[in-house]
């Protein structure tokens, strides 16, 4: 066996919490149950990757097997990369019946044709989606095991998520080999990026609580419900301003847990307004700003602003359309034309 | 425009109410349960907001204030905003003493986004003392409802000789030295 493949898969197995080493080394196949029975899973992490080494040079394990643990584990732990996603659209109609052997051959070949030394693995799950993996070498190097791409394809949706790696440049390859291989026309970048992937497939699969514009009629059992614990002798002088504030809240977020989201940057590229004696900048040129909110769960901690009485309900909307436009990455201009102000580009 | 008067209304034998303004509920709602906790022998209501004016629905419920407290939280521009705009609801001999301004979070000073200066001319221009305390920590929310009990007491009439104004001036006198 290869040093590298056997280097490759000690550091793969390292990555594993302790408890999870059997059933992903189970769920890999590779090593049969009877050699899986010969491992210490009571030893240092250093130790049970050194024994899963030397079953695998027993059953000479090459890159595309030691490919497939590191696509599993990436499976169960996806939210240690960054996703951004994709959207790909087509001209027509035609709705192609989609086959996957076809579309893996097509994948293979566009980027292989490009770019001799990479190395590609798939692998299928539940609900449609098809796992990619690519690492990447250049035409005189071998493909590098610690520097890959990850696609995650829905066939039956026009959304891909992408994990962006290091090699940044080898990005227009990768969505080019997908337009081809899935019969689609084009490609774009959708500007929203999270850690959180399952997050990520709820907001363009619109699987969140939405909210409707109906109105809510109050329930009379609320208004009648004394909280306990609750000393007569203070009195909440503002009740009915803290029930608008959740009435507004649930109206803009609705009822159930919100998609989770790291950031949200704003590219301003509008004039300064300023008081005119003030006279800071006297060029009539935009004034080019970036704000940026990160919070480690971006939404919620949106949502709790007005309850908390750090913020006005309801917040503006630039913050509260972020699932509905599915993006959190935004880029102000001026608005040109009779009314001043700004709007939020494309 | 309901404003809120110091002699409108009738007082109420042996008892006194503390109007709380501020932004953060939480930490209101702490504030006044460590002021019951303190041992008084009068009665005493706890008036929670977090603006003014006060709704009027409620007007005709609502006892004489005689201590109003602003609470500013100095993380938060937006409690300083909300106070400035409530501070317009108040009628203006109620600060003869009967108002004051109570500054919390100064014990973060990286997250601070309110300027000490704003803080001390909002004393200045409304003749109130203001009270620095960090209200989340507890040996400290209770100093302050101890504070904020005997002012009370003060500003409700029940100690004989000093009244709300001579006692606000003794606080303000003692400050610039």
């Amino acid at each position: 066996m290869d040093e590298t493949v056997a280097e490759y898969i000690r550091r793969t197995v390292l990555k594993i919490p302790r408890d999870e080493i059997k059933s992903m080394l189970q769920t890999w196949g590779f090593l049969s149950e009877t050699q899986l029975q010969t491992l210490n899973f009571h030893q240092t992490k250093d130790n049970i990757s050194q024994d899963v080494v030397q079953l695998c040079e027993d059953n000479s394990a090459d890159i595309k097997q030691a490919a497939v643990l590191d696509i599993i584990y990436n499976h169960i732990y996806p939210n240690k990369r960054i996703w951004s996603v994709y959207q790909m659209n087509k001209t027509g109609e035609e709705t192609d019946f989609f086959d996957l052997t076809d579309f893996k051959k097509k994948f293979k070949r566009r980027l292989q044709s490009a770019l001799k030394n990479v190395t590609i693995n798939f692998r299928e799950y539940e609900d449609n989606a098809i796992w990619i993996r690519i690492a990447w070498g250049t035409p005189y190097k071998k493909p590098n095991q610690y520097k890959t791409s990850y696609v995650v394809y829905h066939s039956q949706t026009p959304y891909v998520f992408i994990s962006a790696s290091v090699l940044r440049s080898t990005l227009p390859l990768l969505c080019q080999a997908l337009v081809v291989a899935s019969n689609y026309h084009d490609i774009r970048e959708m500007e929203l990026r999270s850690h959180c992937l399952n997050s990520l497939k709820d907001i363009v699969f619109k699987r969140y609580s939405q909210t409707f514009q109906t109105y809510y009629p109050r329930p009379l059992q609320e208004r009648n419900v004394a909280p306990e614990n609750v000393d007569l002798r203070i009195i909440q002088e503002n009740r009915s301003e803290k029930e608008r504030i959740q009435r507004v809240n649930r109206e803009v977020f609705g009822d159930g847990p919100q998609p989770k989201l790291e950031f949200a940057q704003y590219k301003l590229e509008t004039m300064f307004k300023s008081n005119p004696k003030m006279d800071v900048l006297d060029i009539k040129e935009p004034f080019r700003c970036l704000v940026k909110f990160s919070s480690p769960h971006l939404l919620e901690s949106l949502k709790s602003l007005a309850p908390a009485g750090l913020a006005d309900a309801p917040l503006s909307p630039l913050l509260t359309c972020i699932p509905q436009k599915a993006r959190n990455y935004f880029k102000i201009r001026e608005r040109k034309g009779f009314f001043p102000g700004s709007f939020v580009s494309p | 425009m309901a404003v809120v008067r110091p002699f409108d209304k009738l007082p109420a034998l042996n008892s006194a109410a503390v109007l709380l303004v501020g932004s953060d509920e939480s930490l209101q709602q702490k504030l006044a349960e460590a002021i019951l906790k303190e041992k008084k022998n009068f009665k005493i209501s706890i008036h929670l907001a977090t603006s003014l004016p006060l709704p009027s629905e409620r007007d005709h419920l609502r006892p004489r204030i005689d201590l109003i407290a602003f609470m500013i939280d100095i993380k938060s521009k937006y409690s300083l905003k909300n106070v400035e705009a409530s501070l317009a609801h108040v009628d203006a001999s109620f600060f003869l003493g009967k108002v004051c301004f109570l500054v919390t979070g100064v014990g973060r000073v990286n997250y601070c986004s309110v300027e000490m200066n704003a803080i001390w001319k909002l004393g200045e221009v409304y003749c109130s003392p203001v009270l620095y305390c960090e209200l989340e920590l507890e040996g400290i929310r209770v100093a302050t409802a101890q504070r904020l009990l005997q002012m009370l007491q003060i500003c409700a009439g029940h100690i004989p000789g000093v009244s709300a104004l001579s006692f606000g001036l003794l606080m303000r006198n003692s400050a610039d030295e």
